[in-house]
């Protein structure tokens, strides 16, 4: 499992990166991994907003639908549309394919940094 | 509690991911993933544990008689070694199960049967049996492993003789070999590729399955779980009981007429089968138009209303594209028809399509 030092996680297996006042999200690889070969993604559109615990995005393996969990409250201010044509990076490089960058940041959830999020998943494992 | 197949072990060892299936602890893909799986199938060769499959023995001086009436199609005119596929339809002509008839030899028969299926099928048939006749429900001594793919057959022609191999599809040759190990040699599969499946005593399956990965090595061969085996058929449109079919419906419905023969004198079901002739609804293929990827038991619509719902659905890998296959009322079931699909609260735009999605090339 690839973690990030400069990046924050979430119990529902997002990264977050928090560049000023923004947020730039996207899912880890743990997640990749787990949900397998994905073949389809659905984004919000820029203008919507998220919430903290819902899901604004889904993802879709040949075998299943997955939803993706907001760790933040705020407004989508930029969404990474070559993911939509090509979700397979997501598996390739899930660090690089973010999904959604969030502005307008109200609310955000209790964050892991990576050795946090790294037993978190290993005691999920056990 | 779910049962481990004789290849349990194996399938961790090799990084299986395991789920449980029909009462079965099995890997739903390997390290490659299941896209790659898939694509071995159709361009090298896969191989795959299936053997949660159900075996049942039919034998005795009643055992073609029995068959007759209890299942669909005919088999009054196969040869030994001979396989045929067949529905097993209740009183009202719906679907029990949808099995492999093996003729062995006169007086006795091989049917292998869902594994999800296997209690209440051996029941049905101990109930509906008569005369002489004998059922043993033999599913604990089997494995079963399929070898599937454009390069199986030359896996295969390595490790056994030419005469044991069958020349024809649906065809078996019974109490042979394959690099020492005894099994039958099944010219059958569920991937729409070319390839066998053997069934062999449990206690050497762990042995038959080591000795074809390192055999196939050269030729690609990889192990595939039931996620590559549900987008295999998918694209080959084979059905899948408890999705295209199921207890309420029929094999007519599901577009199995070729293997209910309605001339035969009787069988179970016969009399519900004729009686609803005109079908209501039918199996169909769908395309997805536009973006999107449609699943099981999604609503369809025409003209605003509800007209079936979608049975399988998944994004075909070699295909590359978005399908799905579908019950649907009789009068939008012509290829080319304009549908749409509520996915998760979202239309999405369909069209009806010609079934298989994939053909091999011969």
């Amino acid at each position: 499992m690839e973690l990030r030092a400069e990046l924050k996680y979430s119990k529902s297996h997002e990264w977050i990166k928090e560049d000023g006042d923004v947020s730039v999200i996207g899912l880890t690889d743990y997640a990749q991994s787990e949900l397998g070969d994905l073949v389809f993604i659905n984004l919000p559109e820029v203008g919507d907003e998220v919430t903290v615990g819902e899901a604004f995005a889904d993802v879709e393996s040949v075998k299943a639908v997955s939803d993706v969990f907001s760790p933040v409250s705020g407004v989508v201010t930029e969404i990474n549309e070559e993911l939509l044509d090509a979700p397979e990076s997501i598996n390739e490089a899930p660090y690089d394919a973010w999904f959604v960058k969030v502005g307008e940041v109200k609310e955000t959830e209790e964050l892991l940094d990576a050795d946090a999020y790294k037993a978190f998943v290993e005691s999920e494992e056990a | 509690m779910e049962l481990k197949t004789p290849l349990y072990d194996a399938h961790v060892k090799a990084g299986g991911k395991i789920v449980p299936f029909g009462g079965y602890l099995l890997p739903v893909q390997y390290e490659a993933g299941v896209i790659k799986e898939h694509m071995a199938v159709r361009t090298q060769a896969g191989l795959f544990d299936v053997s949660h499959m159900g075996e049942v023995l039919c034998e005795g001086k009643d055992a073609l008689a029995n068959i007759q009436m209890i299942l669909t199609n005919n088999f009054d005119n196969m040869v030994d070694g001979q396989a045929r596929y067949s529905p097993m339809c209740n009183e009202h002509g719906g679907t029990v199960d949808d099995l492999i008839v093996y003729k062995h030899s006169d007086d006795h028969y091989f049917i292998v049967v869902n594994a999800a299926n296997k209690d209440k099928d051996y029941q049905w048939m101990l109930n509906h049996q008569f005369g002489e006749v004998k059922f043993t429900d033999v599913s604990a001594q089997y494995a079963q492993l399929a070898l599937q793919g454009p390069k199986a057959m030359d896996i295969l022609r390595k490790l056994t003789a030419e005469e044991n191999i069958p020349q024809k599809y649906y065809h078996a040759v019974f109490d042979t070999e394959v690099a020492g190990i005894p099994c039958i040699i099944s010219k059958t599969g569920y991937t729409g590729e070319d390839g066998v499946e053997l069934y062999l005593p449990s206690e050497y399956a762990e042995k038959m399955w080591d000795t074809l990965l390192e055999n196939g090595k050269e030729e690609g061969l990889i192990p595939c779980g039931l996620g590559a085996r549900d987008t295999l058929r998918m694209e080959a449109a084979m059905p899948l009981y408890g999705h295209e079919m199921d207890d309420d419906v029929s094999p007519l419905e599901t577009g199995l007429g070729f293997a209910v023969k309605m001339k035969k004198d009787d069988f179970i079901g016969k009399k519900a089968l004729e009686e609803h002739a005109e079908l209501t609804r039918k199996r169909v293929g769908l395309e997805v138009i536009g973006r999107g990827i449609i699943r099981e038991h999604q609503d369809v619509y025409a003209d605003g209303k509800v007209i079936g719902h979608t049975t399988s659905g998944t994004k075909g890998p070699f295909i590359d594209k978005a399908v799905g296959m579908a019950l649907l009322e009789t009068d939008y079931t012509d290829v080319g028809t304009k549908l749409q699909v509520d996915v998760r609260g979202r239309m999405i735009d369909v069209q009806v399509v010609a079934l298989p999605f994939y053909k091999r090339a011969k």
